[in-house]
């Protein structure tokens, strides 16, 4: 059923944030397509309307009273960063100098 | 490889009987597992990191708190292993992976919290599949964990690192997590034994995520009655987790010993006709037979049930583990804490971003996140996602109905005994096999638990006990009835021609 082309994993990793290197566009494009057709047979249970179940346990608004508790200290969520500045996480810039 | 000392070969029940009495200390404990582990690791590679200084603190906060005459838990003094996949407060935590290889979190996971509390030794974090992606702890980024059995095979994976402490005499008990099968398969290639709670029976805080509408903590041994103390200081409602389920959890330590006095009459066991064989090893598929035998003779009545939609249970998985997977590693982006990498003053967010995740990611990581992203993208989701959704309802279905007919759900744990090294990496799908068994309750829910039932080729071969939702104690029961009629196996380099003692 499926065929996925070299493209169309270029595509994925671009969405999925990965920077694949060119050898590995050629082995996931042949492996994704084997487990995808082997996987698509879940498309052979389409009689009836069947409810999907997206959980185990069918859990709705679980709340607890709203009220102000310690949260992590600033320095503790900050030390582990790989860059931080003016207690902040510290990152590349987001747009181009000519945006 | 050096012979394991008197003390690393008890029970968790009677190193805690021995603790309590003060005939041995807590730190006398401690220290002999650290010295198993010092003379194994070099060949098991079972631990990415030991923690002797916490380990020894905790212990002799026990001993000293069993001087002073303070109330101790049923586990108190005892070690365990916790896989890498949960957060322990200033200690080293990778799942796995690359991308975390040097972090230590700031806060400890719920599990972990609890087994602290009930003054169990942490000796350290297990080896694991990166991100608990895999069925043989070859996609560990810091190299396998051998299985002591042999050490040219698979110890099972994602937690083979936990399972292979347990074979190799390393710690009496572990902690892992069960998504597609990930407790119960290892479990099953090592001779041990590991239980998948019901979901949400245990809490997830902490458990850094792979697919959170799947993923299980819980507690592994060498015997049933061990893995069901250790479930129970890990189970019950988790405020912090809001899949956690506010309801109490059974007596499973009453269960596991009711069954170890071997009385199965009236027990309805459901055989699967969908799980007893095909794709099974013939050497496997005769363990089966035998063990079913086994408790026919202990008085359990075996009914063949039939769940017609288990088949498509594996490629159900396949979609809605790599969709959940995709989502939840989004949080690997280089910002907040684990690696970056190409940011180079030049290279903009998304670029450095990209190239962390290339630097971090081994090959099943990116295939799952990819397989993901493609199952959820517009125009296939309905195709893919959907549809395996809808599966999940009819397995739900089909556990139901069996349950009816039986109390319990029983199978081979796995299709195969432990395999080579490399004889599956290059065939993805092919590795994917090795869960063919346990995926069905972690889509529906229900507990489950591997326990050993003989060997095949000299390799352990695991018993598959299924539960209905909340009825975690049923399968305990059954389990301690069949480890008690058969012979207990153990790894023959370690301890030849001996028993566990206790």
């Amino acid at each position: 059923m499926t065929t996925i082309s070299r493209d169309e994993v270029a595509h994925l990793a671009r969405l999925a944030r990965l920077a694949v290197t060119e050898q590995e566009l050629d082995t996931f494009a042949g492996q994704l397509d084997v487990i995808l057709q082997a996987v698509a047979r879940v498309g052979e249970v389409t009689a009836g309307e069947i409810p999907p179940t997206s959980h185990a346990v069918p859990l709705t608004n679980v709340l607890r009273p709203d009220e102000v508790t310690p949260s992590l200290p600033v320095a503790e969520a900050l030390a582990q960063a790989p860059d931080a500045a003016e207690g902040r996480f510290r990152v590349p810039r987001i747009l181009d100098e000519e945006e | 490889m050096a012979e394991p000392t008197e003390l690393t070969t008890q029970t968790a029940a009677r190193l805690a009987a021995l603790i309590a009495a003060g005939e041995v200390s807590a730190v006398a404990v401690t220290q002999a597992h650290l010295d198993r582990i010092a003379a194994t690791e070099p060949s098991v590679h079972a631990f990415l990191h030991v923690d002797a200084e916490g380990a020894l603190a905790a212990a002799a906060e026990v001993d000293r708190a069993r001087a002073a005459g303070e109330p101790l838990g049923p586990l108190a003094g005892v070690p365990v292993a916790v896989k890498d996949a949960f957060t322990t407060r200033g200690v080293p935590t990778t799942s796995g992976s690359r991308i975390l290889a040097d972090w230590r979190p700031p806060y400890d996971a719920t599990v972990v919290a609890r087994l602290r509390d009930a003054g169990l030794v942490i000796l350290g974090k297990t080896n694991m599949d990166e991100f608990a992606m895999g069925s043989s702890t070859e996609y560990s980024a810091f190299g396998p964990t051998r299985n002591p059995w042999d050490l040219a095979r698979i110890p099972g994976g994602s937690g083979g690192g936990s399972a292979a402490a347990l074979a190799a005499y390393q710690a009496p008990l572990s902690i892992g997590s069960d998504t597609g099968g990930s407790i119960r398969q290892p479990g099953a290639v090592t001779g041990t034994v590991g239980a998948k709670p019901t979901y949400g029976g245990t809490s997830r805080y902490g458990l850094i995520a792979f697919s959170s509408s799947l993923d299980t903590p819980g507690p592994c041994g060498r015997t049933v009655a061990d893995t069901a103390a250790l479930h129970t200081v890990i189970a019950g409602h988790d405020p912090r987790d809001s899949t956690s389920i506010p309801q109490q959890v059974p007596d499973l330590v009453g269960a596991a010993a009711r069954g170890g006095e071997g009385d199965l009459s009236g027990v309805r066991l459901g055989l699967v006709r969908e799980l007893s064989g095909q794709g099974a090893e013939p050497g496997v598929a005769a363990a089966f037979r035998d063990a079913v035998t086994t408790l026919t003779k202990l008085g359990a009545e075996v009914v063949e049930v039939s769940c017609p939609h288990f088949e498509y249970a594996l490629p159900a998985y396949y979609l809605i583990a790599p969709s959940e997977c995709s989502s939840n590693l989004a949080r690997f982006d280089g910002v907040r804490y684990g690696l970056r990498a190409g940011d180079d003053g030049v290279r903009s967010l998304e670029e450095v971003m990209s190239l962390t995740r290339e630097a971090g990611f081994g090959p099943e990581v990116k295939r799952r996140v990819m397989l993901g992203t493609y199952a959820l993208s517009s125009g296939y989701y309905d195709a893919y996602y959907g549809q395996a959704q809808k599966v999940r309802t009819l397995i739900s279905r089909d556990f139901a109905a069996a349950f009816e007919q039986a109390d319990v759900l029983i199978s081979p744990t796995t299709p195969f005994v432990a395999f080579p090294f490399g004889q599956r990496t290059d065939d993805p799908y092919q590795m994917y096999l090795a869960d063919l068994y346990t995926i069905p309750s972690n889509l529906y829910g229900g507990p489950a638990i591997s326990v050993p039932s003989g060997l095949a080729d000299g390799l352990p071969v695991g018993f598959q006990v299924m539960a209905p939702t909340l009825a975690d104690d049923r399968m305990y029961h059954v389990a301690a009835a069949l480890e008690s009629a058969l012979p207990a196996r153990r790894p023959p380099q370690l301890e030849p021609g001996s028993s566990i003692g206790g």
